[in-house]
């Protein structure tokens, strides 16, 4: 035991434990090995910045050759976002009340509901895409479906929290009235929650915009298959007309959210 | 008439009402004192079940209004509306459908989830805004309203329930004199016109005084008086508010303790994070 007339100092006075000094020393250990498993090097990057500036001046200018066709492909993109987005969010609703604590039915369906939620959240959407390919074939269902999930398990969880942070006086207020628990639902959490839940299914259409150009990798539909035939075949001109376009469709999918959001809210 | 017999209601070892009879007269305008933590809280939200009773029975005729479950536990929160010292109004939405959300307890699953309403019902709304002199209100946000507003519009709601009883738990705590003073009034009116049992916490003495026939007082979660305003004399205060308070000041004994309590709080804050 330490001498008791002289107070024990603040732990952030103490010297580091064996332990915490093991582990800084096992933390720096692991980052060195991560830096040698990458094969991170800078002279490599210094040998490599010829080729982009070569590729970057072969893609310009943009070609317009196949532009009807990637006009084509942007549109189904876009359609993949939206119907996955509306899909996605009509059906994280009833998940995310079965997930609110204080309106779940049975702690047994809040459980299940939180567990598939985050099933749905963890797993990337491009690994939903390359089931749904197998299980549906090639083509832009499967990348919608795949974006369905991904959004289930992300406003699943959104909605949830701004149903859970709604304020309780007005719930109470109903369940004086003698109003059953849909009712409540209807009438004082769905109101109380829709900025929040506007917001963040306008943020989720933004999100599907940029990940179904992705999807389109994996044969799950969209332009992204346009851009990885471009790439690959060293069309880089081509490929940069894709890149513009994309760029041009996800700030415009941006642009209209946030209009939207000032409109509703 | 609603007969309450010995009820009780403890959280944890404490006692927030114990062993409350009392019976209330179909029509009555009732007053209930006290400070804050007598339990007359606790008591109202009983009657209607927001709190269920620890033991005791709360009877409606022939109904044990204590041991009511879904569908005839609502129709009787239906018959007995409450209303709060905060309002409670969906902020959100416009003050009709505040009103409108008071029949939801009659309507049937999908035109409550649409939040549908018919245009009888809708005329009721308005009806009812009128006797509370704010229907020129009806198409505005509830949040936009001001305390005294908003408490009318939660007393339009109370109506357009159709209840027997309305239970006021601290209805004019929030507001100011004047607001008060007219929700007061509303609530008195509405008792008059239509016979509704009218039920009401207070923590101010004069109003108690000015609007209740009979004024009950709670100390400690028991009835400690029961009378009309004028066996309300000192000495009968002082066994309601406790020896420190006099007859004049007892309006605010409740709120000068939570105060001084408060004040005490923050005094220990510091030793408590020194320790």
């Amino acid at each position: 035991m330490a001498d008791r007339s002289v107070p024990a100092l603040p732990p952030r006075f103490e010297r580091p434990g064996l332990l915490a000094f093991v582990l800084w020393v096992a933390a720096g250990a692991l980052f060195v090995s991560a830096l040698r498993g990458t094969g991170f090097s800078a002279t490599e990057f210094f040998h490599g910045i010829p080729n982009i500036v070569r590729i970057v001046g072969e893609m310009f200018p943009p070609s317009p050759d196949r532009l009807a066709k990637v006009g084509w492909a942007l549109l189904e993109t876009f359609q993949m976002a939206l119907v996955g987005t509306a899909a996605g969010v009509a059906l994280s609703l009833p998940l995310a009340i079965l997930a609110t604590r204080h309106l779940t039915p049975h702690p047994v369906f809040y459980h299940a509901a939180r567990a598939l939620i985050a099933l749905f959240r963890t797993v990337p959407d491009l690994v939903w895409a390359l089931i749904f390919v197998v299980a549906v074939g090639l083509g832009p269902f499967a990348g919608t479906l795949a974006i369905m999930i991904d959004k289930i398990g992300f406003c699943g969880r959104f909605f949830a929290e701004a149903m859970e942070e709604a304020d309780r006086n007005p719930q109470e207020a109903l369940r004086a009235i003698g109003a059953g628990r849909v009712s409540v639902i209807a009438a004082a959490v769905l109101p109380a929650a829709l900025p929040s839940m506007v917001n963040t299914s306008l943020f989720s259409l933004e999100k599907a915009t940029r990940s179904s150009v992705v999807l389109g990798l994996v044969g799950a539909g969209g332009i992204g298959i346009e851009l990885q035939v471009s790439m690959e075949l060293f069309r880089y001109a081509e490929a940069s007309t894709i890149i513009i376009a994309i760029f041009a469709l996800v700030i415009a999918v941006e642009r209209f959210s946030a209009w939207l959001r000032r409109r509703m809210i | 008439m609603l007969q309450i017999v010995d009820l009780n209601k403890r959280f944890g070892t404490t006692a927030a009402v114990d062993g409350v009879s009392i019976d209330i007269a179909e029509g009555a305008m009732v007053g209930i004192i006290g400070r804050s933590g007598a339990g007359k809280s606790t008591l109202l939200r009983m009657i209607n079940r927001l709190a269920d009773p620890s033991s005791g029975r709360i009877l409606a005729g022939d109904v044990d209004v204590a041991s009511l479950k879904g569908a005839a536990l609502r129709k009787w929160r239906a018959q007995c509306a409450m209303i709060f010292q905060q309002f409670n109004l969906v902020k959100r939405l416009d003050v009709v459908t505040n009103v409108l959300v008071g029949r939801l307890a009659y309507r049937s699953l999908v035109p409550s989830l649409l939040m549908q309403f018919t245009a009888a019902e809708r005329a009721l709304a308005i009806r009812c805004l009128e006797r509370v002199d704010i229907a020129e209100l009806a198409l505005q946000r509830a949040d936009t309203l001001s305390g005294g507003q908003q408490q009318r519009v939660a007393i339009a709601r109370a109506l357009s329930q159709q209840p027997r009883m309305i239970l006021a738990d601290e209805p004019i705590a929030s507001l100011d004199p004047r607001s008060a003073r007219m929700v007061m009034d509303t609530l008195a009116r509405i008792n008059r016109a239509d016979g509704i049992t009218v039920v009401v916490n207070l923590h101010d003495l004069d109003a108690a005084r000015t609007y209740c026939k009979r004024i009950v007082g709670m100390r400690g979660g028991k009835i400690v008086f029961d009378g009309t305003p004028d066996l309300l004399d000192a000495a009968a205060v002082r066994t309601i508010y406790g020896d420190d308070v006099s007859a004049e000041t007892g309006a605010d004994a409740g709120f000068s303790r939570l105060v001084a309590t408060e004040a005490a709080a923050r005094a220990d804050a510091p030793r408590q994070l020194a320790n």
